[in-house]
């Protein structure tokens, strides 16, 4: 076991918010990416224009730079926000945003518009024949939605969820910037005080390395759920 | 009235832009009536049977089924929608569609395919269903494949599925779009036989098809259609046999 010169425990520490900080910024892509796909393919031209603007404009600027403007953009505009407030009602509130809770909505916000191409692009696979069906039968919108066009479309998103998945996973070692103690920030402060590069980003590398080998399974697995009934080309 | 007749259709249009595929077909059924519906593509055949429940919206006309006649209204932008979608939901659920290409749901086992729209459209407990959906998989000849999904099988094993799946609703009308045309030429008899039996039986079917002996054989009325209108109608032995119009003779003159 190598030696981690008393760092052990905050390694740990930080790895579980790594983890933590994942797992919710992708439940949140996940529900924005689904409502994102859902209005680009509503045909209201309003919804169309919202969801179009919000993936050009996120796709388009670097995960950093979003992440710098919303952690300290977005404390002076809830500041501001509480002072607006509180001139006008004398309401007084304060909400702090904290790292944690930035690289969230960062995370969330950039893979999501991710997600809101890869569900568009898999609702559009599904074959119409099968939506059609749904509806000679009688079924209301939302049964044939999460009865008929949910589990297939999921077949056909599944590659490119697990594809946003992994590059999350990794976009999450960027929150260190903005102060949160994740793994990375551990780490470095540790390679620092102990002039050991090496001695602490590989271990730190291999645990990202685990996690993805992990969910690499993980996603094969539902893979071959989510493909029931088909037959592979072969 | 006695008994309201399952199915009336009172003058149906349908313009899709500017395009006016259909000018005023009518047609009303008695309980155990199979209509064939012939004609060549794009005579406006299968159009009107998807407006009967309403996968394509008349642009005009009445449908009224066991009674109950379709409530429409109109949108912003002027066209014709259905009133009630709950409604069209229930008629819909009375008249089971059989497609060309069987659209039996994929990621289905055969025989959830047959019970999902009994138990979540019907209301019938899931047991009872299966019982119903293994009744009509022995009627359609296909019980050993029931937990097959749709990929295993051949074309006319998943239309026989597709016939017990509409079947399981014990619709007052089934409609059949075009059902062996997807079908390898040695699969069709197995699906018309099927058909035979089940109009046999007395139940009520609206059938669009190429299939000229079984319009001949095995219906009660026959519709030939063409250009979005009604050309030629009757038992099977007047139109095949005697038909009125110059283009029911060429349509059924041998090709070649």
């Amino acid at each position: 076991m190598i030696d981690l010169k008393g760092y052990g425990p905050a390694l740990l520490d930080g790895a579980i918010v790594t983890i933590e900080l994942a797992f919710l910024s992708l439940a949140l892509a996940l529900a924005l990416g689904l409502v994102g796909a859902s209005a680009k393919l509503s045909g209201s031209r309003i919804a169309v224009g919202i969801a179009t603007s919000y993936t050009t404009l996120i796709r388009g600027v670097p995960d950093l730079v979003m992440m710098l403007l919303f952690y300290y953009g977005g404390q002076v505009m809830v500041n501001r926000l509480s002072d607006a407030i509180y001139a006008a009602y004398g309401y007084d509130f304060f909400f702090q945003f904290d790292p944690f809770i930035s690289g969230v909505v960062t995370i969330g916000l950039i893979f999501g518009a991710y997600m809101t191409e890869t569900f568009r692009g898999a609702f559009l696979a599904v074959e119409s024949g099968q939506i059609e069906a749904a509806r000679a039968f009688g079924f209301t919108r939302f049964h044939t939605f999460r009865r008929i066009i949910l589990p297939q479309m999921l077949r056909h998103a599944l590659p490119g969820l697990g594809n946003n998945w992994q590059v999350l996973l990794k976009t999450t070692a960027l929150v260190s910037i903005i102060g949160l103690t994740d793994m990375v920030r551990v780490a470095e402060e540790a390679a620092k005080a102990e002039r050991m590069p090496f001695h602490f980003f590989i271990p730190v590398a291999f645990v990202y390395l685990s996690l993805t080998a992990c969910s690499e399974l993980f996603i094969r697995w539902l893979n071959k759920r989510a493909n029931v009934g088909v037959i592979q080309g072969g | 009235m006695a008994e309201s007749a399952p199915l009336i259709c009172r003058d149906i249009y349908k313009t899709f832009d500017q395009l006016e595929v259909l000018k005023g077909i009518s047609l009303e059924t008695r309980k155990g009536d199979v209509v064939s519906l012939i004609g060549s593509s794009g005579s406006g055949k299968s159009t009107f049977l998807r407006c009967i429940n309403m996968l394509e919206t008349p642009t005009s006309g009445d449908i009224i089924v066991h009674g109950d006649p379709i409530r429409f209204t109109t949108n912003r932008k002027g066209e014709r929608i259905p009133a009630d979608n709950k409604q069209v939901e229930l008629i819909r659920a009375k008249l089971s569609m059989v497609f060309q290409s069987f659209n039996l749901w994929s990621h289905m086992t055969v025989l959830e395919n047959i019970t999902e729209a009994p138990i979540h459209v019907l209301g019938v407990p899931k047991k009872e269903a299966i019982e119903r959906a293994e009744s009509y998989l022995n009627k359609v000849g296909i019980y050993e494949r029931k937990d097959y999904y749709p990929a295993q099988m051949s074309g006319g094993q998943q239309q026989r599925a597709a016939i017990a799946r509409a079947l399981a609703m014990e619709p007052e009308v089934m409609l059949f779009d075009e059902p062996t045309s997807a079908l390898d030429p040695e699969l069709v008899g197995e699906v018309l036989r099927v058909m035979q039996n089940l109009a046999e039986e007395g139940r009520t079917m609206i059938v669009v098809t190429h299939e000229m002996a079984f319009a001949k054989d095995v219906s009660s009325q026959v519709l030939f259609l063409h250009q979005g209108v009604i050309e030629e109608q009757g038992t099977p032995d007047k139109v095949f046999n005697n038909p009125d119009s110059e283009r029911m003779r060429q349509f059924l003159a041998p090709k070649f």
